[in-house]
């Protein structure tokens, strides 16, 4: 069973088509990244997905099921603009919160105390959340969740405004949900963190699915036919090259078309030269992100 | 505010006890007025309650002793008194008008010498006070009615109906500016990702409807024990004061009804409003309509049949404070009380059928606020 299901989905706001015939799906168990420009729909698909917004045509299916109440309750949401009631304890906010998950006030208590002491925010529980900064209050709210333990949790820019420190515990606390089999939808502006944590990944631009698919097989798709080396020794001319370029502490050999890169590493070997690093020049997900957006400007 | 209105009932009646036991009560200052009787036998009946008359022989005496301060004022009983019952008072103060008590005092004083003499004491004392209006409310069969009507009756419905209208503005707004804070900080994203729109709304609307008739339930449990200290205490008004029969009953009902109301009004408005202060301004317009009532209180006591209480009586928003406030004036024919409650019902699920849309369109939308034009257009797409 997929955890999530968009099938021809379309949604419009006065003239403006918010969401354009957008299809994917998430399994059970997957850490998928939803990125894209602003403006690009991720916020309306996510709300779409949450049943907070109704899509013109097209169907969503959340763990099987059209949404519903039992679905809602299964369900974590973190949307990208956060806020608590100022003036609650954090106690409080937890237990109301998760109290609208079907919760019951003693199961949320202890539960509140292992992910507090978990993410070391055990000493703010009486405090109010006017008295915490917005990290803390993002932590806070990160916890509420995931405090109802629900099969799919959908993380709207998790990252953002977060120290590096908290950062980790967020990232940390992500792949755990993943290993326990939670499914996870993480809309980001921070490439790195997309690559670093997502399996697949749904780019949209202008409302459209611009790239869909596994991480690394869209990577290898926009691999370019060069190496990175980084080398001690002399290189001199290298046959099979049709170019170089210097990068600091390494350099990027183009290769002519018709050698391989084993042909070239055994080359390099049989000349004696000293090999650090080999590998193939993969883009990051930052250049392929900043290509495909840049090319739908044009 | 619930246990507040009867909680500082019970200081008044607790601070007026003490102080009336502290306090002596203070005693009736005598005035003296001088005359001159230029006709004579105006010599009786000199003491006139707290004023004293005091007879000079001429009208320069009296004015000499006027000047001394020995008197504030005196007036002239001369010949045009006889035929055309003209009397002459001088005074060195500016007023408006001879104050009543003198006024009275000087009547009472002419007349009981008049008629001394020729008459019994009986009838002069029955010209002076000629009608005491005892009225008697019966109903239709004929015997005394339980409810007799007069400002003792319209007391507690004027209380209720003013503390009704305060709470409908002070929630309205409440709601309101809950509805814009969570607007504001987007929490509102996150209890949608719990509860639908509908969910959410009316368990705004029937948490406020709960709210106000904890209220209602609070204040008239403590309104009758509140009356009778009163009234053991004080006697006086206080023992005339009744509560209407149909009143706890019409009381919880308008009291729920009107919370109802205005707080799916107030959903609506807190959805498309950006933030919590322009939601409050916007609140203002139908909030004013549970003041109107109070306003024209005065024409209702004066004319208590004009048609102008039955529209509204009927009409949605002001029909709550109206109904209330003309239970303690008048009787209310039932036709008019069923169609107010009929009314009040449906144009609570109309608008609260609106509101709903409205909040789905509107809620996640932050920024400017839509005009009517757009809410009408988008209501209707949807």
């Amino acid at each position: 069973m997929q955890a999530v299901e968009v099938s021809h989905v379309v949604k419009s706001f006065a003239d403006k088509v918010a969401v354009d015939d957008l299809s994917f799906s998430v399994a059970e168990g997957e850490l998928f990244g939803l990125i894209g420009p602003n403006g690009a729909g991720k916020t309306t698909t996510i709300r779409m997905m949450m049943d907070i917004l109704k899509p013109d045509s097209g169907e969503v299916t959340i763990l099987g099921e059209k949404f519903g109440e039992t679905a809602r309750n299964k369900l974590g949401y973190l949307p990208e603009e956060r806020g608590l009631y100022k003036k609650l304890r954090v106690i409080d906010t937890i237990i109301y919160l998760a109290s609208l998950k079907g919760m019951d006030r003693r199961s949320v208590e202890a539960k509140a105390d292992e992910l507090l002491e978990k993410t070391g925010m055990s000493y703010v529980k009486s405090k109010k959340i006017e008295e915490m900064s917005r990290g803390m209050g993002q932590i806070i709210q990160f916890i509420v969740t995931i405090i109802h333990d629900p099969q799919l949790v959908i993380l709207d820019e998790p990252f953002s405004g977060l120290d590096p420190v908290n950062t980790e515990l967020l990232k940390e606390m992500c792949l755990d949900l993943k290993n326990q089999g939670k499914a996870l939808i993480l809309s980001a502006h921070q490439m790195n963190q997309v690559e670093e944590l997502c399996d697949r990944i749904l780019m949209v631009n202008n409302g459209r699915a611009v790239l869909y698919g596994d991480l690394a097989e869209i990577k290898s798709r926009y691999q370019s036919n060069a190496v990175l080396l980084d080398f001690k020794g002399e290189l001199g001319d290298v046959p099979g090259i049709a170019g170089k370029r210097q990068h600091r502490g390494y350099v990027e050999l183009l290769l002519d078309g018709k050698t391989t890169p084993q042909q070239l590493l055994e080359q390099l070997v049989s000349r004696g030269i000293i090999i650090k690093r080999f590998e193939m020049a993969t883009p990051s997900l930052n250049e392929i992100f900043l290509k495909e957006v840049g090319k739908n400007k044009k | 505010m619930t246990l507040i209105m009867p909680v500082l009932g019970l200081l008044a009646i607790g601070v007026v006890q003490l102080v009336s036991a502290i306090i002596e009560p203070p005693e009736v200052e005598t005035t003296t007025i001088g005359y001159v009787d230029e006709i004579g036998g105006f010599n009786q009946y000199t003491t006139q309650g707290p004023i004293e008359l005091v007879r000079y022989d001429t009208q320069d005496d009296a004015t000499a002793a006027m000047l001394k301060a020995d008197v504030p004022e005196y007036f002239v009983i001369s010949t045009p008194y006889t035929s055309m019952g003209v009397i002459n008072r001088y005074t060195m103060e500016k007023q408006l008008e001879t104050p009543p008590g003198t006024s009275a005092a000087i009547k009472r004083f002419l007349t009981s010498n008049v008629l001394s003499g020729k008459v019994p004491q009986e009838t002069i004392d029955l010209v002076e006070a000629p009608l005491r209006l005892m009225t008697t409310r019966l109903t239709e069969t004929g015997a005394v009615a339980t409810e007799q009507g007069g400002f003792g009756n319209l007391l507690v419905p004027g209380i209720f109906s003013l503390l009704l209208a305060l709470s409908l503005n002070f929630f309205a707004s409440y709601m309101v500016q809950g509805l814009g804070e969570e607007k504001e900080s987007r929490l509102i994203e996150v209890l949608l990702s719990s509860v639908t729109t509908r969910q959410l709304l009316v368990g705004k609307v029937l948490g406020l409807g709960v709210a106000g008739l904890v209220q209602v339930v609070v204040w008239l449990v403590s309104a009758p024990l509140l009356l009778n200290l009163a009234s053991s205490t004080f006697g006086g008004f206080f023992s005339t004061i009744q509560i209407p029969g149909n009143f706890i009953f019409l009381g919880i009902i308008y009291f729920v009804l009107g919370y109802l109301l205005f707080a799916a009004l107030s959903a609506g408005v807190g959805a498309i409003s950006p933030n919590a202060r322009e939601g409050q301004q916007l609140s203002l317009i139908y909030s004013m309509f549970a003041i109107v009532p109070l306003w024209f209180s005065s024409l209702l006591m004066m004319f208590p049949k004009s048609p102008i209480w039955t529209v509204l009586t009927i009409f949605p928003v002001t029909a709550p404070v109206e109904a209330m406030l003309r239970l303690g004036v008048s009787d209310i024919p039932a036709w008019e009380l069923a169609t107010s409650i009929v009314v009040l019902g449906l144009s609570i699920i109309g608008v609260l059928f609106i509101s709903i849309k409205v909040f789905r369109i509107y809620l996640l939308m932050y920024g400017k606020r839509p005009g009517l034009g757009e809410i009408i257009h988008n209501i209707r797409n949807q």
